[in-house]
C-alpha cells in the first residue's frame, strides 16, 4: 500500500539491540567490593595481584570476581562479611604494601565488563558521600606574585650593581624609583623577564626616573591558573591518600574546585585530610654518617637528622635548611636531550642561598624533603613527629647530585619520566599554595541515598503502570504499541545514560519518571492524527501514512523547544541539576527515534502488509 | 475509548476578553505576592546549613528545639521532613562562621538527647554561592525564553513567536505565585522544573500553531478567529490527554518522590495545569490579538522574491 524503506526496520532492530546491551548491566546489581592500590603509587602488576589472591585464599576468604581497573585492583566479595574480613586480612597481612577502599561494583558478568559495558554511574545523592566545593583565593595568588616581584627586582638591582632610590609595590604595580637615566636603561635590561610576562613602563618623579612594573592580562590568567591547577594537585594528593574508590577533583568556573567524594561517611574527616598543609625543604645530604647504622643504632649524628624516602630507605640530611617551598615559584616536569627532567625554579631569595650552598658541595647530594602537618583524629597514628593533635610527617622526595653550582633556576635528572612527573607535582604541591576555603559542602549518608534509589524506582514503576493502562483503554491495540515504544524508550535513555556514563541523582530519576509523559506524547499526537483522518472517510491505511507524515513536523517542533530548555539548563546547571537535563535531552533523543521511527516500524509490520484492512484497533 | 468522538466546537476565542481578565489578575496577584510574602528560598539560593537527622522513633521537635538552643543555636529551624522520624535543622549563615564547626555541634547536641539519632544529610552552602545561584538561575531562564522566542520567530512568524513567548512567561510567574503563597521550600530542583515547563508549555503552544499554519492554507474563506478556534478544537483531545498522561505520571512524583523531591513536583504539577491552559486561551488569543493574517504566514515567499530583486 505504502512505502516503507526495509532499511529503516534494521536501524530500529540495530539500535534496540545495541541500546539493550548497553543497558544490560545494569539489571546485575551491586555487590561489596574492596579496590586496592599499591601505596607505591605502582599500578597493581600481576605478581601483587596474586599475591594479594593468595593471601586471601589463606585466610579462606571467598572472592567472587576481580579484575584491574586503571591502576587499581578491584575485588568483588559476596556478601559484606567477606569484604569486611578481606579489608582485614589484606591490612593485616599486606605489610602496609596495598592502599585498601571500601566501594562497592557492578555484579555484571567478566564478559560485559571486558567489552566496556558498564551500569549507569550513580550520583553523590544516590550512592552517598561527600561533595565539597573548594573557592581558591587567586587574587592571594596575585598578590604573593607581586610581593616576589618586588623582592627579586631588589635583589636584581643589587646584584647588578645598579643603585636605586626605592622599590616599592602600589596595588598591582611595583614601582622603582632610580638615581640617573644612565641607570634606567640598565635596570630596564636587567628587570626585563625572558618569559615576557612583566611589563616594563617608564616614567619620572621628584626622585628620578621609575620604572612600572605590571603583569600582562595572560601573565595575570596564567598565574591565577597556576594557582588553581597546584591546589588541585595538592587536593588530588590527599584525596589519593583516602583511598577512596572513584573520587573526582575538578575545576568548576575560574576559582572553583570540585571534590567528590563517593563513600566517606563523615566529611569532617575527610575535610580534615584534604585540610592537611604541605611544604618543602632543600637539605643537604650528610654522606659522613652511615644512615642504615643510624637507624639500627638509634643514634642520629649531631647536625644531622635522619629521614626516610619514599620507599623506606633510610637517608641522614643536615640540620640547615638551604631553602624552602615559601622560595619555590614553579616546578615542571619536561625532556632535555631524551631524558626526562624536572625545571625548578627558585625566588631570588632561594636562589641566592641555593647558590651559595652548592658552591662548595658540587659532586655532593642535595635531598627535597616533603613535609606534612595535619591533625590527627582520635586514634590515629602519627607517622612523623606529633606535638598534641599535629601531626609533623617528613619524607625525602628526591635525593640527587648536585652536578654544578645552582642559581635559582635548575633541573633534577636521571629520573623516570612517571617519576620526573610526580616529583614535579610533589614539589608544586609543596610550594605555598594560593589560599582555599570551603564555600559549598554536601553530605549524603549511605541510607539515605538508598532510600532515593527505592523512592525513584518506585515511583517510575507505579508510573509507568499507569500509563500503561492508560494507553492500553485508551487507544487499545495502538496503545500497546505506545507502551512498547515507550518501553525501548526508558531502555535507550538508560542504554545511553550508561554509554556516556553521566552520572545519575534523584533529579535524574525524576526527569525519566516525567519523561514518561513527555514520550508518549510523539505517540498520542500520531494516533489522534490518525483518528482525524479515519473520522475524514479515509480509508485505514492511507489514515496510518498521512497520520505519521502530518504528525512528524509536529512533533520535530515541539520537541525541539523543550530540546532548547534542556541544553539551557545543562549549560548553566552543576551536580545534579546537569543530570534532570542530561536526562531531559536523552529523553527527547531517544523519544523522536522510537517513536518516529521505531513506531512507525511496528505499525507497519502489524498493518501496513495488510491487502485488506477495513477496521484499526484505535 | 475515546473521549472526543467528533471535533470539539469550542468558540474558545469567543471569551478571550473573560480570559485575559483571569490570567491578567493571577499575574498580578503572583507579583504582588512575590514582593509582599516572598519565596521560600532553599539554601542553594540564600546560603547557610541544613542538617537532616533520622531519630530511631518519632521525632520530638520541641526538644530538639531546646537542645539547640541550649548549644547556643537561637535562630534553628527545626522541622518534620518528609515523616516524623526525620527532622530538618536549617540554620542561616553568618559570616567568618567555621561550617564543619557548626554541623558538629549540632550534631554533638543532638547525640546529647538521643545518642541514636543518625546525620543523613548535611547541606552547606557559603553566601556567595547562594548569590551566583541565583543570578545564574535568573539568566538561565532569560536564555530560554531569548532561544525559543527566536526559534518560534523563524518557525512560524514573529506575532506567533511574540505570542507563544508572552504565554509561557505566563506560567513560570504563576508557578512563582504558587510558591509564594503555599510557602513550599524554592530550591534548584524547582528551578530546573520551571525551565522544563518553558519547554514542556511551549510544546503545546507549538502543536497549536502548527495547526494554525497548516489550517490558514486550507481555510482560505474562514476568519482568522474562525481558524484559531479550529485548530484549538483539532488538537484539544491531543493537548487533554497529553497533559492528562503528563500529570498522572507527575503526581506519582509528588507522592512517592519523597520530601526531596516535593517541590521540584509541585512545580511540575502546576506547570502542566497552567501550561495546557496557556496554550489554549493565552497563545492563541494573544497573536489573534496581534492581527495575525493568513497573509502573515503565506505570502512569505513572495517577500523574500522581491527581496531578491533589489539591487
Amino acid at each position: 500500500m505504502y512505502h516503507f524503506a526495509k532499511w529503516k526496520y534494521w536501524l530500529v532492530i540495530i539500535v534496540m539491540v545495541v541500546g539493550t546491551l548497553f543497558a544490560l548491566p545494569n539489571v546485575f546489581g551491586e555487590g561489596p567490593a574492596l579496590q586496592l592500590s599499591r601505596n607505591d603509587r605502582v599500578a597493581m602488576d600481576q605478581a601483587s595481584t596474586d599475591k594479594v589472591l593468595g593471601l586471601l585464599k589463606a585466610d579462606s576468604v571467598p572472592v567472587e570476581a576481580h579484575w584491574s581497573e586503571k591502576d587499581r585492583l578491584v575485588l568483588r566479595f559476596p556478601d559484606a562479611d567477606a569484604q569486611a574480613k578481606a579489608r582485614e586480612t589484606v591490612a593485616k597481612r599486606g605489610e602496609g604494601e596495598f592502599l585498601v577502599a571500601l566501594s562497592t561494583a557492578s555484579r555484571a558478568p567478566d564478559w560485559m565488563r571486558n567489552i566496556g559495558l558498564k551500569p549507569m554511574s550513580l550520583g553523590l545523592d544516590l550512592r552517598g558521600g561527600v561533595h565539597f566545593v573548594y573557592e581558591v583565593d587567586v587574587q592571594g595568588a596575585i598578590d604573593q606574585a607581586f610581593d616576589r616581584m618586588e623582592r627579586d627586582a631588589r635583589a636584581t638591582l643589587r646584584d647588578k650593581r645598579i643603585p636605586y632610590g626605592a622599590v616599592t609595590r602600589v596595588n598591582e604595580e611595583v614601582r622603582v624609583t632610580l638615581r640617573s637615566q644612565d641607570d634606567l636603561t640598565k635596570a630596564q635590561d636587567a628587570l626585563r623577564s625572558p618569559d615576557g610576562g612583566v611589563l616594563l613602563n617608564t616614567s619620572t618623579s621628584a626622585e628620578g626616573p621609575v620604572i612600572v612594573m605590571t603583569m600582562t592580562p595572560a601573565e595575570v590568567k596564567r598565574r591565577q591558573d597556576i594557582a588553581v591547577q597546584q591546589n588541585i594537585t595538592t587536593l588530588r594528593n590527599r584525596v589519593d591518600e583516602l583511598g577512596i574508590s572513584e573520587p573526582i577533583v575538578t575545576r568548576q568556573a575560574v576559582n572553583r574546585i570540585v571534590v567528590q567524594l563517593p563513600g566517606v561517611q563523615d566529611p569532617n574527616e575527610a575535610i580534615r585530610v584534604l585540610g592537611a598543609t604541605a611544604t618543602l625543604e632543600f637539605r643537604l645530604v650528610d654522606e659522613s654518617n652511615n644512615p642504615y647504622e643510624a637507624e639500627q643504632t638509634k643514634r642520629v649524628p649531631i647536625g644531622s637528622k635522619l629521614l626516610k624516602s619514599r620507599d623506606g630507605r633510610p637517608i641522614l640530611v643536615k640540620r640547615e635548611i638551604i631553602a624552602t617551598g615559601e622560595q619555590l615559584s614553579d616546578a615542571s616536569s619536561g625532556f632535555a636531550e631524551g631524558s626526562p627532567q624536572v625545571n625548578v625554579t627558585l625566588d631570588s631569595r632561594g636562589g641566592q642561598s641555593m647558590m651559595e650552598a652548592t658552591r662548595d658541595n658540587v659532586g655532593k647530594r642535595m635531598a627535597v624533603v616533603y613535609i606534612e602537618k595535619k591533625q590527627l583524629a582520635e586514634g590515629e597514628r602519627c607517622e612523623g613527629t606529633r606535638n598534641g593533635a599535629l601531626c609533623t610527617e617528613e619524607e625525602v622526595i628526591s635525593d640527587a647530585t648536585i652536578q654544578s653550582v645552582l642559581s635559582s633556576r635548575f633541573r633534577i635528572t636521571g629520573l623516570q619520566a612517571t617519576e620526573a612527573r610526580e616529583l614535579a607535582l610533589l614539589l608544586r604541591s609543596g610550594a605555598l599554595a594560593a589560599p582555599q576555603t570551603i564555600v559549598e559542602q554536601r553530605s549524603v549518608g549511605p541510607s539515605l541515598g538508598q532510600d532515593n534509589i527505592d523512592r525513584g524506582i518506585r515511583a517510575m514503576a507505579i508510573g509507568l503502570v499507569l500509563t500503561f493502562i492508560f494507553m492500553a483503554i485508551y487507544y487499545r491495540a495502538f496503545g500497546w504499541i505506545a507502551n512498547l515504544v515507550l518501553a525501548s524508550n526508558l531502555i535507550l535513555t538508560v542504554g545511553l545514560l550508561s554509554m556516556l556514563q553521566a552520572s545519575l541523582s534523584l533529579p535524574g530519576i525524576a526527569a525519566v519518571v516525567f519523561h514518561m509523559g513527555i514520550a508518549v506524547d510523539a505517540n498520542i499526537l500520531i494516533y489522534e492524527r490518525i483518528r482525524e483522518e479515519l473520522r475524514n472517510g479515509n480509508s485505514p491505511l492511507q489514515s496510518i501514512n498521512v497520520g505519521f507524515e502530518k504528525a512528524f513536523a509536529t512533533i520535530a517542533d515541539s520537541n525541539v523547544t523543550t530540546l532548547i530548555a534542556g541544553v539551557v539548563l545543562f549549560a548553566f546547571g552543576t551536580g545534579t541539576i546537569r543530570s534532570f537535563a542530561i536526562v531531559m535531552t536523552l529523553g527527547i533523543i531517544t523519544s523522536l527515534f522510537t517513536s518516529v521511527v521505531g513506531s512507525r516500524a511496528l505499525v507497519h509490520a502489524i498493518w501496513g502488509t495488510r491487502r485488506k484492512l477495513d477496521h484499526l484497533s484505535i | 475509548m475515546e473521549f472526543f468522538h467528533k471535533v470539539t466546537k469550542y468558540p474558545f476565542m469567543h471569551t478571550r476578553k473573560v480570559w485575559y481578565g483571569v490570567s491578567g489578575v493571577a499575574i498580578i496577584a503572583s507579583i504582588v505576592l512575590l514582593f509582599v510574602h516572598g519565596l521560600n528560598l532553599g539554601i542553594d539560593f540564600t546560603g547557610g546549613v541544613v542538617l537532616e537527622f533520622a531519630y530511631p522513633k518519632a521525632a520530638n521537635i520541641e526538644r530538639t528545639r531546646n537542645a539547640l538552643a541550649e548549644a547556643g543555636f537561637h535562630e534553628a529551624q527545626v522541622q518534620n521532613f518528609g515523616d516524623e522520624r526525620t527532622v530538618a535543622v536549617r540554620l542561616l549563615p553568618t559570616e567568618g562562621q567555621d561550617v564543619n564547626q557548626v554541623s558538629k555541634s549540632v550534631t554533638d547536641a543532638l547525640k546529647k538527647i538521643d545518642p541514636e539519632v543518625e546525620l543523613r544529610r548535611a547541606e552547606v552552602v557559603g553566601p556567595q554561592v547562594g548569590e551566583e545561584l541565583t543570578n545564574q538561575g535568573g539568566l538561565a531562564i532569560l536564555f530560554t525564553f531569548v532561544l525559543i522566542g527566536i526559534y518560534t520567530w523563524f518557525r512560524f512568524q514573529w506575532k506567533m513567536g511574540v505570542s507563544a513567548v508572552i504565554a509561557t512567561l505566563h506560567d513560570p510567574l504563576l508557578i512563582l505565585g504558587f510558591f509564594a503563597v503555599s510557602d513550599i521550600p524554592f530550591d534548584l530542583a524547582v528551578l530546573a522544573a520551571i525551565l522544563a515547563v518553558i519547554g514542556y508549555s511551549l510544546n503545546d503552544t507549538v502543536v497549536v500553531f502548527d495547526r494554525v499554519r497548516e489550517n490558514f492554507q486550507s481555510m482560505r474563506r474562514a476568519s482568522p478567529e474562525e481558524i484559531m478556534d479550529a485548530s484549538i478544537n483539532q488538537t484539544l483531545s491531543r493537548t487533554i490527554i497529553t497533559s492528562g498522561a503528563t500529570l498522572l505520571v507527575v503526581v506519582v512524583l509528588l507522592i512517592e518522590g519523597g520530601e526531596t523531591l516535593r517541590g521540584f513536583s509541585w512545580a511540575l504539577t502546576i506547570g502542566i495545569l497552567v501550561g495546557t491552559y496557556s496554550s489554549i486561551y493565552v497563545a492563541g488569543a494573544l497573536a489573534l490579538d496581534m492581527k495575525l493574517s493568513a497573509a502573515d504566514l503565506i505570502e512569505q515567499k513572495k517577500d523574500t522574491s522581491e527581496i531578491d530583486a533589489l539591487p
